[in-house]
């Protein structure tokens, strides 16, 4: 069960902690600087955020679990592929890996005229473990910055590419 | 469960960052590597451990010797972002990273055009969205001249010339006056993507019709229908005749058949004859035989 809470606030310069629990997540979106004509109304930026921080909660279930299906809800296209394909690796090589976010600070891009993509970057910290054969082999903080493509779908934004880059 | 785990890994954090394996010198790392590219490691000490390389998109595992390096060929890692390497032997762990980033040349591209079918003469009425990828479908996000093309059976060309921001482009152009299929084409270096935009005909600009008799009836017809354009309004479009008599009306609807459309009706003499299309009015005739 996933008991980790991601709140967060569309505001610069806010930054807001869980005060629930377990896996505290701090939050922090920067005004959007969007290139587009397409005007993005709060409600979609809010949809944007919310479905792309869930995305990290099926992340963490599918790597953690090595069942690629929890993918399904939050990833499409070459994301959910890679994804899948590093489970599948892992699965081989009987190893799993818990990826723990710790902040979010969170940019949009570009949301595209035809409305069917929105881009945003989001500077990561996070925990990994890596576990071989149920034994803790390491854990390490790291901070990446990840370059994120989403795209609507049914009731939701998914996730279509998820890239870290090298800044 | 996660409460659990979260414990842990901050407890482990700084235990693991402590270690290192042989003779306490750090495992050398590569600060980048080009997608698909071969690389090396430098891994310190002596006797035989594993190496881990982890990430999003790739993981692999490596038994191998320290003191010596390990080679990675072409193909090993392929798919960008952040990866952390953890050489591991006996109880002892040393951890690093390093990015794997983009092919430097495009290969691939994402080409979105909207819509595929719209009026002539539409400012901005047609977009195109551009995501650059390279080889291994890696966003390349370093900037990207973006070339936008499009052109009509007219022959009329509009084009632009962009850059990418962090990996995506995107244009807006001017549907043209003349309907017909027009290309849309994005190219960058040698990749070249196209798709096809329909133009068709606006509203109706003027609409006038005619009459006169035939028998004990009236037939009415139009002008050839054309937009604002001059382009003809295709076949199967509806226009509506109606005739106003007496505080009464009575219409018929007839599509247009080769450009214009015609019927023949019964009018009281002193009605009014009025012709539509659409939301697009034409003249008005007064029937007084």
């Amino acid at each position: 069960m996933i008991m980790q809470k991601h709140f967060f606030i569309l505001l610069a310069g806010c930054v807001v902690l869980s005060q629930a629990a377990v896996a505290q997540v701090a939050v922090h979106i920067e005004p959007a600087t969007l290139h587009t004509t397409r005007p993005l109304t709060d409600q979609s930026k809010a949809a944007v955020i919310r479905d792309y921080l869930h995305a990290w909660n099926g992340l963490q279930a599918a790597l953690e679990q090595n069942r690629p299906e929890l993918l399904d809800a939050d990833f499409v296209g070459i994301a959910k592929d890679r994804l899948a394909d590093t489970i599948h690796q892992q699965r081989q090589l009987g190893i799993r890996t818990h990826y723990q976010d710790r902040s979010h600070d969170l940019q949009l891009l570009f949301y595209s005229p035809d409305g069917l993509s929105i881009e945003l970057t989001d500077t990561v910290e996070y925990d990994v473990q890596l576990i071989d054969h149920d034994k803790v082999i390491s854990t390490q903080r790291e901070s990446a910055r990840y370059l994120v493509v989403l795209a609507p779908s049914e009731v939701r934004w998914r996730v279509r590419l998820f890239q870290s880059t090298h800044d | 469960m996660r409460a659990g785990s979260s414990l842990l890994v901050s407890g482990l954090i700084l235990v693991a960052a402590q270690l290192s394996p042989g003779q306490g010198t750090t495992m050398s790392l590569p600060k980048t590597v080009e997608a698909g590219a071969a690389f090396s490691i430098q891994n310190p000490g002596s006797g035989k451990a594993t190496l881990y390389i982890i990430g999003t998109g790739q993981v692999l595992k490596r038994d191998v010797q320290l003191g010596e390096t390990t080679f990675f060929p072409a193909g090993s890692l392929y798919n960008a972002g952040r990866y952390l390497a953890v050489l591991t032997q006996d109880s002892s762990t040393q951890n690093g990273s390093f990015d794997v980033v983009p092919a430097s040349k495009p290969a691939d591209m994402s080409f979105f055009a909207k819509p595929s079918r719209l009026p002539v003469g539409l400012h901005d009425g047609i977009t195109g969205t551009v995501y650059v990828f390279d080889t291994y479908h890696n966003l390349i996000s370093a900037p990207t001249p973006v070339s936008f093309e499009l052109s009509t059976p007219s022959g009329t060309v509009q084009k632009r010339t962009l850059v990418t921001s962090e990996g995506a482009a995107w244009t807006a152009m001017d549907s043209t006056a003349q309907q017909g299929i027009d290309r849309f084409a994005a190219r960058i270096g040698d990749v070249s993507s196209t798709r096809i935009v329909g133009q068709v005909p606006g509203d109706p600009c003027t609409l006038k019709m005619n009459a006169r008799q035939s028998g004990q009836q009236v037939e009415l017809i139009t002008d050839p229908v054309r937009d604002c354009s001059g382009n003809a309004i295709p076949d199967g479009t509806i226009v509506t005749f109606t005739q106003s008599y007496k505080g009464s009306q009575s219409t018929i609807d007839q599509p247009l058949k080769r450009g214009i459309a015609q019927v023949t009706m019964q009018v009281h003499p002193g009605a009014t004859l009025s012709v539509a299309s659409g939301v697009v009015m034409g003249n008005q005739i007064g029937w007084a035989k």
